[in-house]
């Protein structure tokens, strides 16, 4: 299910990628392209494997093989805390901040600086630091919250603060696994604000179930089944897709 | 917000009067056998301090702090007792000018090992280096494997089984059971008399600020945040760009460099050394101070320790049987009832109040405002 090679540079393109627990295989032969520039998301039932494949590409999971490119750097082989320096940021299903800390701190920490052991013992917190925190708190609405502790935060503010986290570093390829899981109506339309603003000289690649916040962000499509790519392209054309119809929208 | 990168307003005032009571009050109320006492368990409160970071902060639970406290107390005795050892002292043996222990175990020359310990510079360097190495790359091959947890508990119970049973087995190198003792001078002076254990007290007690100072620096920076944020999230930090391994091996050798620290401590105040202190029951004692003075609580880890022997002390005087159920029972009861230790009560019931009067009686001035918990444990 190869979609073709095309003369252009794609910023992350993952090829023939397999993974298999114990024979099983979540993700078989999968081969995905993702442009600069574009909001991709992937959709799919239970099960097929979307959250794998963000895994395998953030280096959580480790593919039993295939490739993944991000920049033509080979992500397989790398670290976590590599990848992340490459430029890849990785937002978790549920919202995974540091509760103890408060949003000031835990914007702190995502800041790509002093993040040897020595580097953070000598870290200062100057001038830089402290408007960037200010900045990225001002456009996920948590510029008033910066001193509160992060567990007296709404579940839709504590998603909010983890995307923020992303931002601070300042990713090329975000990643989102379901961002408006658990979301009110009026957040859900705060975060397709938040999301269309930041996608600004970066790509986003994004797991949701949510068809109305899809069809509202969505650039291109992937229809994930089985741990395979059943169909691929705009909303439109993937909606009217009779498989996808009786796999996915149908029931 | 803080002060600078130690402390801030409220644990300045901890520290004072951490300071006032060690080093006025203590040696004013106490006689000298006491105060020696005292200098005895705070050899144990370095021990607590590390895991403050290394447990409290860094969620990585130790359960042989006693190999690093032993690692640093042998290398000091090693190095007392070559000086103990002099062929004058030794002359009735069969081999003089060597420890005794060597002489009764049919040994004829000094070991190889022990030749660089009459150097003090030498062994000053080893107790840092010899337990930070060490802690180094156990660190290395638990965490960068990620072994945690449990895993990692039961390990270490395990390192500390092994290097009991090493030296009471290499009997003739290490004094076996019975340690080494009879330990007399460091460089000509007598660490014996009434005027040095005084001495030897406010040294301990200058070493343990300095040791406080180093733990408040790495709690007030990003690495202390990062730990704590590890504790909670280590993916999180993973995928923020972070190696948690490295982290984890820091926490984990800092915390054994200060138990080391209080390992040469005892045998200079103690006078001698032996694998009873090295074992996994004195382990796990270290592990209770630190408990009931509150994990998170730098200062607390000294209060805990302080509170715990010395109740250890006057209890087993008494009830010498049932001692070890009184403080198996106090751990677990500090573990359910109060999570945060003597540090948590302080912090949730007396420093209120306290704040209560001083705001009613003038108004709060900046800074002061984020502190509400006592001896630097942050906020729950």
């Amino acid at each position: 299910m190869l979609v073709g090679h095309q003369p252009k540079e794609f910023l992350l393109a993952v090829e023939a990628l397999t993974v298999s627990f114990d024979g099983f295989k979540a993700v078989n032969d999968l081969s995905l392209y993702v442009d600069e520039n574009e909001i991709r998301v992937i959709i799919g039932p239970n099960g097929a494997g979307k959250t794998t494949v963000l895994d395998l590409i953030c280096g959580k999971t480790k593919a039993t093989s295939g490739s993944i490119q991000f920049r033509g750097k080979e992500l397989t082989r790398m670290k976590e805390n590599e990848i992340v320096k490459t430029g890849v940021g990785r937002k978790f299903q549920n919202p995974s901040i540091y509760d103890d800390l408060t949003v000031f701190e835990n914007l702190e920490i995502s800041y790509p600086r002093g993040r040897s052991v020595f580097g953070a013992l000598t870290f200062t917190r100057d001038a830089a630091v402290r408007d960037r925190v200010h900045e990225v708190a001002e456009m996920i609405f948590l510029k008033d919250r910066l001193n509160v502790n992060a567990d007296l935060l709404s579940h839709g503010q504590k998603q909010w603060l983890e995307i923020g986290m992303l931002l601070i570093q300042d990713p090329d390829l975000l990643m989102l696994d379901e961002p408006v899981a658990g979301m009110s109506v009026s957040e859900r339309a705060k975060t397709a604000e938040l999301l269309n603003r930041i996608i600004k000289n970066r790509s986003v690649l994004v797991i949701e179930h949510d068809m109305k916040f899809v069809e509202d962000i969505a650039h291109k499509v992937t229809v994930l089944h089985q741990g395979q790519i059943l169909s691929e392209g705009t909303m439109e054309k993937v909606k009217n897709d009779p498989k996808v119809v009786e796999v996915y929208l149908g029931h | 917000m803080t002060d600078n990168r130690f402390f801030n307003r409220s644990e300045f005032i901890g520290i004072l009067v951490l300071a006032v009571f060690l080093v006025v009050v203590l040696p004013l109320t106490l006689d000298v056998f006491r105060l020696n006492l005292v200098a005895k368990y705070l050899t144990y409160a370095f021990v607590a301090l590390g895991l403050v970071i290394c447990w409290g902060y860094g969620g990585i639970l130790s359960l042989g702090q006693g190999v690093f406290f032993g690692l640093g107390g042998y290398c000091m005795a090693m190095f007392l007792k070559l000086e103990a050892s002099s062929v004058e002292n030794t002359k009735i043996q069969s081999t003089p000018g060597i420890p005794d222990f060597m002489d009764w175990n049919q040994i004829t020359a000094l070991p190889l090992f022990w030749k660089p310990f009459s150097s003090l510079t030498f062994t000053i360097a080893a107790i840092i280096l010899v337990p930070g190495i060490f802690a180094l790359i156990i660190g290395t091959a638990m965490f960068k494997r990620r072994v945690g947890g449990t895993y990692f508990a039961i390990i270490t119970q395990a390192v500390a089984a092994i290097l009991t049973i090493l030296i009471v087995g290499q009997q003739g190198y290490t004094g076996g059971i019975n340690g080494m003792t009879d330990l007399r001078t460091l460089k000509g002076w007598d660490i014996r008399p009434d005027h040095a254990k005084i001495v030897l007290y406010f040294f301990e007690v200058g070493l343990l600020f300095a040791c406080i100072m180093i733990a408040q620096f790495v709690r007030h920076s990003k690495l202390g945040r990062i730990l704590v944020a590890m504790r909670e999230k280590e993916d999180r930090v993973r995928f923020s760009g972070y190696s948690v391994a490295n982290f984890k091996i820091f926490a984990f050798c800092i915390a054994a460099v200060f138990a080391a620290i209080g390992g040469a401590m005892f045998a200079l105040n103690v006078g001698f050394m032996s694998p009873s202190f090295v074992g996994i029951v004195p382990s796990i004692e270290m592990v209770i101070y630190t408990a009931v003075g509150g994990r998170l609580s730098i200062l607390g880890a000294v209060y805990g320790t302080l509170l715990v022997n010395f109740a250890k002390t006057s209890l087993s005087e008494t009830f010498p049987e049932l001692w070890l159920f009184g403080l198996g029972g106090l751990f677990i009861a500090v573990v359910l009832a109060f999570p945060n230790g003597l540090a948590g009560i302080w912090g949730d019931y007396v420093q209120p109040r306290i704040d209560r009067l001083i705001t009613s009686r003038k108004p709060k001035p900046d800074g002061w405002t984020d502190s509400s918990v006592a001896d630097g444990a942050p906020a729950e």
